[in-house]
């Protein structure tokens, strides 16, 4: 299946070597322990990766591979318990400015009781921004996601893609450095994925943002980012860093029918196989006791 | 490691609900607890010792004690509590016959419910308490009096929860019934009981409270046996510890009586979906 | 138009047959304790308008309202602290569980100690009974905030006075209903059971007046007045939920549709 694996991107550390610009992400030595009552589990054992300014990066693992946990300590809601999480080059204690998260669910992510207008512009109030800049970027972020009628609406009148489109809005126009999506799309249907993931791909290119995608869905990886990050199980640590060398220009029915694409599909769907076996990179130590 | 790291996976969803843990807690919620109510005790003692309050208006805690030890030695007390029960028993129990009687009969027949649901719409609201110079005026200090205000009370508790519980009731089911021919009474018994049960028992215990509180106040405003009598009793004559010994009783009582119905919901309905799905 | 004829018919037909039953009932009545409806919609009018609404009526009312305010402010403001933090819910739970379980009426004579009879206990009595349902609720609710919602409170910085307006409050606004709809009966309760037991005027204290000098068609009319209060304050208490809650009604319609 795999005839030509892709080299890794990276060197042994993860740290890109052909960047001369200072990373706008950076993970060093990650490691947190949860400690519940008596036992301790180590959900991820040591992560470091730098993410380059205007990068869209894919993180896939197997299911229980600390995605989830590894967002949360770099968006700073969680402590880590070892290592660091510098954004632009300062320290993460708690969630930083400059980043917006979007959630997978949708439907709890957005204040039922305000409207969509309101669930956009709150943030913007908060940021201090000027009342004609905040209708400004409400109304293009609305706009951009292909919103601009529904305004008045609450959450719950609209569909589960519509609301997810709302919650991108609320992150497109917090303007933030860094934008990251926690398997945003895994509750919609198929065609509305297609859809948003298009939609991920257009903000991006015309933004300029950084986007870190967190997906356990290897298509998805392969088809959004210009990289993916694949995990290990837990504890968790890097298998690969898989560059995507698929032209920039992406299209839902040729991209994903060429060679290529399957190549690295079919690569990452490999390692995700022996990550859930618990084969580890051979760069680990094994065994180390906690 | 390893091994540990599998166990506990399952309790860690990895869907962002991930327990914040920076805040961890050593000491058990029980301990807490108990601790709350130590401190209370120890202010209720400390506040009228150093004066903060006038003793004569609360006494301290330890005295509160040694009167209710005091009470406990009476016969008057034990019958007063032996009355306040009996009251809530049975104004509870005739309560919550009639609600579910009731609610089942207006909740299964829509033309029924329809007529009805603005005049229970206006009847509920109104308060128990203004029944109270009518129960007097008929019944006069006579247990009666209080009985009619628990019922009354207690009886809207239970037929709005009843009521919720019928309207539950799967139509595709009553659908069914019907096109086997059931009798309105195997209907009842097979699709309207079962559906309304856990309803029902929600009634019971907020009818469980309510009939306990009424109790007490009838007592206390009318003057029919009881601990609420006895309060006001001591309230008239004077002995503030005797009042708050009593007052602390009638907390236990609800204590109870909460606990209890509490315990009898979930234990009638253990075999219920809806608790069997939370237990997991 | 049949349709709306029929739930008209349906809504006042059987309240119409109620009064009907009770004016025909008692009409030819010689019975010292039923007066016939007749008297005691008769005296209606003049027992209570216009002096007894406003020496009586209003009062009572005033001192719900007060009591009720203070009760909410206090018991939401103290359940959002509760609520927010585990430890200190653990510290209170058994306390509050046995506050809440005395039958509030049992504080009359304790506070008639502190305050004496005046307005001051009336309106103090009606506060420690009215409190514990808010308090409860408020920290039900705020203990039931959805988790993904405060993370995504906490990501787009928002001030703790932003929190607390556009989250918290907001999000446990439904629980808060629950306890301020059943902390107003309970208030109404006790605005009357204070007035009966000590008082110059009030609702209770004119009723239980017209009962000892047994003005029994006037105290009749007095439990009708009370009755329509009941049902009146429900009544507002059910649009103001109904504003505020809007989101929420619709939210789980929308819920239940799926």
């Amino acid at each position: 299946m795999t005839s030509t694996p892709p080299a890794p991107a990276t060197d042994a550390t993860g740290a890109r070597r052909d960047e001369t610009t200072q990373p706008i992400l950076d993970v060093r030595g990650l490691r947190k322990v949860y400690r519940s009552g008596d036992g301790a589990v180590e959900a991820i054992r040591n992560l470091t990766f730098t993410i380059a300014p205007g990068e869209l990066t894919c993180i896939v693992g197997p299911s229980g591979a600390g995605k989830t946990t590894l967002l949360k300590c770099i968006a700073g809601l969680l402590d880590a318990t070892d290592g660091e999480i510098r954004l632009d080059g300062e320290l993460v204690t708690g969630p930083p400015k400059g980043m917006a998260v979007v959630f997978q669910e949708y439907g709890r992510s957005l204040f039922p009781w305000m409207t969509v207008w309101q669930n956009v512009e709150l943030p913007l109030k908060e940021k201090k921004v000027t009342p004609a800049e905040r209708k400004r970027l409400v109304r293009e972020a609305l706009a951009a996601v292909g919103l601009a009628d529904v305004h008045g609406a609450y959450p719950w009148q609209l569909s589960g893609g519509m609301q997810q489109r709302v919650a991108i809005a609320r992150a497109v126009a917090y303007e933030p450095q860094v934008l990251i999506m926690d398997e945003p799309f895994a509750a919609v249907d198929a065609q509305t994925r297609a859809e948003l993931e298009d939609l991920v791909r257009e903000l991006w290119h015309r933004l300029g943002v950084t986007v870190l995608f967190v997906t356990h869905d290897i298509e998805e990886s392969v088809y959004l980012g210009q990289r993916v990050l694949v995990l290990s199980n837990r504890p968790t640590v890097i298998m690969e860093d898989v560059a995507i060398d698929l032209p920039d220009e992406r299209d839902q029915l040729s991209t994903r029918s060429m060679k290529r694409f399957a190549e690295l599909r079919g690569h990452v769907y490999e390692l995700i196989q022996q990550s859930k076996r618990g084969r580890r990179p051979d760069a680990e130590s094994t065994g180390e006791a906690v | 490691m390893m091994t540990t790291a599998t166990t506990i996976e399952s309790g860690e969803r990895p869907t962002g609900s991930t327990p914040q843990r920076r805040t961890e807690r050593h000491v058990p919620a029980g301990v807490l607890g108990a601790l709350g109510l130590l401190t209370l005790v120890v202010v209720l003692e400390l506040v009228p010792r150093v004066g903060l309050v006038d003793e004569r208006f609360l006494p301290p805690f330890s005295s509160m004690v040694s009167a209710l030890a005091q009470e406990a030695g009476t016969s008057t007390f034990w019958a007063a509590l032996g009355a306040t029960l009996t009251g809530w028993a049975i104004g509870l129990t005739i309560a919550l016959v009639a609600g579910v009687v009731l609610g089942i009969v207006i909740g299964s027949i829509p033309v029924v419910r329809a007529a009805t649901s603005s005049t229970i719409e206006f009847l509920r609201p109104i308060p128990s308490v203004a029944l109270i110079p009518l129960a007097v005026l008929l019944w006069g200090t006579d247990m009666k009096s209080t009985l009619v205000l628990v019922i009354y009370a207690t009886f809207w508790q239970v037929l709005l929860q009843v009521l919720y519980g019928v309207r539950d009731v799967d139509p595709v089911a009553r659908e069914t019934a019907r096109s086997y021919r059931f009798s309105p009474l195997t209907t009842v018994r097979t699709v309207t009981w079962p559906t309304a049960l856990p309803y029902v028992m929600t009634g019971f215990r907020l009818g469980a409270a309510v009939a306990l509180i009424l109790e007490i106040t009838g007592e206390l405003v009318i003057g029919t046996p009881g601990l609420g009598k006895e309060i006001g009793v001591a309230q008239s004559s004077g002995a503030v510890p005797q009042m708050y010994a009593l007052v602390i009783v009638t907390g236990l009582i609800g204590v109870v009586v909460n606990l209890i119905a509490r315990w009898g919901e979930r234990r009638a309905l253990r075999w219920h979906p809806s608790i069997r799905a939370e237990v997991g | 138009m049949a349709h709306t004829l029929r739930r008209v018919v349906l809504a006042v037909g059987l309240p119409i047959v109620l009064v009907a039953v009770w004016w025909f009932a008692t009409a030819s009545s010689t019975s010292f304790f039923w007066p016939p409806l007749r008297d005691i919609l008769g005296t209606f009018v003049e027992t209570w308008w216009p002096d007894r609404l406003v020496g009586d009526v209003l009062p009572s009312l005033m001192r719900l309202l007060a009591g009720f305010a203070i009760a909410f402010v206090l018991g939401v403001s103290l359940g959002v602290a509760i609520g927010k933090s585990r430890a200190l819910r653990a510290f209170l739970e058994p306390v509050l569980e046995f506050f809440r379980a005395i039958p509030p009426p049992v504080l009359v004579p304790i506070l008639i100690l502190f305050f004496g009879i005046f307005n001051t206990m009336k309106i103090v009595v009606i506060i420690t009974g009215c409190i514990w349902p808010i308090l409860l609720n408020t920290v039900e609710g705020v203990r039931g905030l959805d988790e993904v919602l405060s993370d995504t409170s906490r990501i787009y910085r928002l001030s703790r006075r932003a929190r607390l307006w556009h989250h918290i409050l907001p999000g446990a606004s439904p629980q808060i209903f629950a306890g301020a709809r059943q902390s107003l009966s309970v208030g109404i309760i006790l605005m009357v059971i204070s007035e009966m037991f000590a008082a110059s005027n009030g609702i209770g204290f004119t009723i239980i007046q017209f009962q000892r000098t047994f003005a029994i068609p006037q105290m009749f009319s007095g439990i009708i007045v009370l009755g329509l209060l009941g049902v009146a304050l429900a009544l507002i208490f059910r649009l103001v939920e109904a504003r505020i809650l809007r989101w929420y009604l619709g939210l789980r319609a929308a819920q239940r549709g799926e």
